[in-house]
């Protein structure tokens, strides 16, 4: 065992946290209040190599493993969710499911430019298709030049400021999730229109938007992966997605956490410092101890990753106890802040918002509980569906 | 970061997972109804060298450090809470205070007998008034000619029946109290003048004996001091830092116990036309339980590696009793839930994994003291001191 970082790691998480301090934190409420993801800090983590952070060298990337990679997601996600779960998408979604699945000229075309600071959005919900995206509605027919769509996609984070959108559609209806394909489909495309703007409780600064998909012609070139073998590609990003949102949820907890100790520091009732009240101190104590239960379970799955084990199951558990601990502690560190909790002036209100969505994003706790019991009764040779 | 167990590890663990389902298993429910430890298994240990599994081998130990005691005692209250507590109290307090501050030569005295099993150790801190403020201890020790003279109580002192040698701490300067005039003793059962009362009637760990510790007048060499004179608190407080990550451990093997206790029966038992497996509220509570028992051991291993490598662990020890104790106390309750009536069944084992595993939440420190060692430990990485 062996449970330290190594030192290309340590200086990685330096810089990320430096970068997160400098450049995030004082976008962070403005982010927020504007709806709109911070696209200068966005150019500037890109600049830094942040945009393409697991991507090989030679594609414009960072070449970071995974672990390395949330560690940038925890820094992100401390100063300011909306911009980690951007980064997230474009990152373990997008530019990931290329990188595994693409050719060599896809893999050529595309990270560079992801990497550069095009953002990247991941299309795989539908209104009729939630947790469940085994039916997709979204048709993808090849005809006359190519393969021609008619769909709807909604929740599409990143679909504003996007560049390129990975889109799933059926293109054997019949055949289920056996019939489905993936996409990679320019914004400039004229048949792709980038629709409603949802308004959100939290993570406001993630561009969230409806996508519909009228017409034609996609070159054949720019399908990912085999024909009707979508769904293993949508699987895999979406296991990668649940092992970022972890990171994620390890930065939220830690940014409440961090706002209520400073926040008890300051406020004086009863004559002390409230940090000197034992109930308080209580939360704070919960609040670290599931912390760093996260921390190393979080860490667990991303080394897993790393190592080319399977790390889907331990990813699932680290994203619903992340979501849990994220909402828990933020929800604590406002009680904390009394009345001031309430307050939009102070960032506790704003990381509570946030942290309500990691229970759904990526995944819904009851979706991921599901799939931690297929695994568990897996291994106690039952079956089970959803 | 690398998170495989060595394989000396791996074949510890292999080893404990064998004994424990042969030759403990089958005596768990007879330790539980008898309230007797069986001396036949806890023999059968010492041949392993189960009694000895933290310390070096010089002592006699087995040397697998802190890793090495969090994987027996995980596989131990997997099986068996009694058994667990007997060696719990045995090495990650009792010895280990003497491991941690002793003389070398009270080590080479009592250790190698503690190692193998011959000694049964224990450890002396709470009192009639001396609980979660143990600073409160008022057992007296009076300096005469080269010796001490014990005086006062101590009380639910697990393994107190069956101890052959008990650490104890003892107020050596009233003036100072605990805090610079306690010092810690070790003191043989067998002296003139120490008694043991009647074993506590516990509502759990019924074959893990606790009692009440009387000292009156027995006479300690004064070679017999463990550590510096008048900073036994300290010494004492160090062990209890330690002894929570493997009391943590335990609470993993309990945790993991019921969950699989759990996985068994929701295939076997059928409702409403199916195996309750295929019930959604019954596999969302085999979920949260994986999930809080992978976080745990997350936790456990990383900070008794923490500890192997001489690095700061009180906080995270804190955690690891503190989430322990929760988690393992919830996962039973779940199991047992699961279960249906069957869990409430004393002729099934759930009943009395949920009365084995309340403890965790009071002892070596209730988690309001967790909470508090926790949030000290917190406060001060942003320089603020707090007092309980």
């Amino acid at each position: 065992m062996d449970f330290n970082l190594s030192e290309e790691q340590v200086m990685f998480r330096d810089l990320f946290r430096d970068f997160a301090e400098k450049e995030v934190a004082k976008v962070a409420e403005h982010t927020d209040k504007a709806e709109a993801p911070p696209l200068e800090v966005l150019q500037k983590a890109a600049a830094q190599g942040f945009l393409g952070a697991t991507f090989p060298e030679a594609h414009g990337g960072a070449a970071m493993d995974q672990f390395t990679y949330g560690l940038l997601l925890t820094a992100l996600a401390r100063q300011c969710a909306s911009t980690a779960v951007t980064v997230a998408l474009h990152t373990s979604l997008v530019g990931m499911t290329i990188l595994e699945a693409g050719t060599e000229a896809q893999r050529a075309e595309y990270l560079p430019r992801l990497a550069g600071g095009e953002l990247g959005a991941f299309a795989l919900t539908e209104p009729e298709a939630g947790s469940d995206t085994r039916q997709l509605q979204t048709r993808a027919v090849l005809a006359q030049g190519g393969f021609h769509f008619d769909g709807v996609k909604t929740w599409v984070g990143n679909g504003g400021p996007a560049g390129l959108f990975l889109v799933f559609a059926a293109t054997d209806p019949a055949r289920r999730q056996d019939g489905i394909s993936a996409f990679l489909v320019d914004a400039a495309a004229p048949w792709l229109v980038v629709g409603h703007r949802e308004p959100t409780l939290g993570l406001r600064g993630l561009d969230v938007r409806t996508l519909y998909l009228e017409g034609g012609p996609l070159p054949e070139a720019a399908r990912l992966g085999p024909l009707n073998g979508g769904w293993a590609l949508a699987e895999q990003a979406q296991a990668r997605f649940k092992l970022a949102l972890a990171a994620i949820s390890l930065g939220v907890a830690e940014s409440a956490l961090d706002l209520g100790v400073r926040f008890a520091i300051e406020r004086k009732q009863f004559g002390t410092a409230i940090a000197q009240k034992g109930a308080l101190q209580a939360y704070f104590a919960d609040a670290t101890t599931e912390i760093e239960a996260l921390r190393h379970l979080t860490y667990y799955a991303a080394w897993l990753a790393d190592q080319g084990q399977p790390f889907a199951a331990a990813a699932n558990r680290a994203k619903l106890l992340g979501a849990r601990i994220a909402k828990e502690t933020a929800n604590r560190m406002l009680q904390v802040h009394g009345g001031y909790g309430f307050s939009d002036e102070y960032a506790i209100s704003r990381v509570y918002r946030d942290s309500r969505a990691l229970r759904i994003l990526g995944g819904t706790d009851e979706f991921v509980r599901f799939l931690i019991a297929q695994d568990v009764l897996q291994d106690a040779g039952v079956a089970i569906q959803p | 970061m690398d998170f495989t167990f060595s394989p000396h590890h791996i074949a510890l663990r292999r080893m404990l997972r064998e004994f424990c389902e042969e030759e403990l298993r089958p005596r768990a429910k007879r330790l539980d109804q008898t309230g007797q430890p069986d001396r036949e298994v806890l023999r059968q240990m010492g041949e392993l060298g189960l009694f000895g599994v933290p310390f070096s081998q010089k002592y006699g130990g087995m040397g697998a450090g802190e890793t090495g005691y969090c994987i027996l005692m995980e596989e131990l209250n997997r099986v068996c809470p009694s058994t667990a507590t007997i060696i719990g109290a045995h090495i990650g307090i009792g010895a280990m205070s003497l491991y941690l501050d002793g003389s070398e030569a009270l080590k080479q005295k009592y250790l190698p007998a503690i190692c193998a099993g011959r000694h049964i150790a224990a450890f002396g801190l709470t009192e009639p008034n001396a609980g979660s403020d143990a600073a409160g201890i008022q057992l007296r020790a009076v300096p005469e000619g080269d010796s001490y003279y014990l005086d006062g109580q101590k009380m639910w002192i697990t393994n107190g029946p069956i101890a052959d040698v008990v650490m104890v701490l003892a107020v050596t300067d009233p003036a100072l109290g605990a805090r610079g005039g306690a010092t810690v003793f070790a003191v043989e059962t067998k002296w003139d003048g120490f008694s043991v009362g009647k074993p506590e009637k516990k509502m759990g760990l019924h074959g893990s004996p606790t009692s009440l510790l009387n000292f009156d007048g027995v006479r300690v060499p004064k070679e017999n001091v463990v550590g510096q004179l008048g900073l036994g608190f300290v010494t004492f407080m160090k062990t209890l830092d330690i002894g929570r990550v493997s009391l943590g451990a335990a609470t993993l093997g309990g945790a993991q116990a019921a969950l699989e206790t759990a996985l068994r029966w929701v295939k076997v038992r059928s409702q409403f036309g199916r195996a309750i497996a295929q019930l959604q509220s019954i596999q969302f509570m085999l979920a949260d339980m994986a999930t809080d028992v992978e976080a745990l051991r997350s936790l456990v291993y990383r900070t008794a590696w923490l500890v192997d490598n001489g690095q700061p662990f009180i906080k995270e020890a804190g955690m690891c009793k503190l989430l322990g104790s929760e988690i393992a106390s919830r996962c039973i309750d779940r199991a047992l839930q699961i279960h249906g009536a069957l869990g409430l069944s004393r002729d099934f084992h759930l009943e009395r994994g949920w009365r084995d595993a309340r403890i965790a939440e009071i002892f070596e420190g209730t988690n309001e003291i967790q909470r508090i060692v926790i949030a000290s430990e917190l406060l001060q990485e942003v320089g603020v001191r707090i007092r309980p």
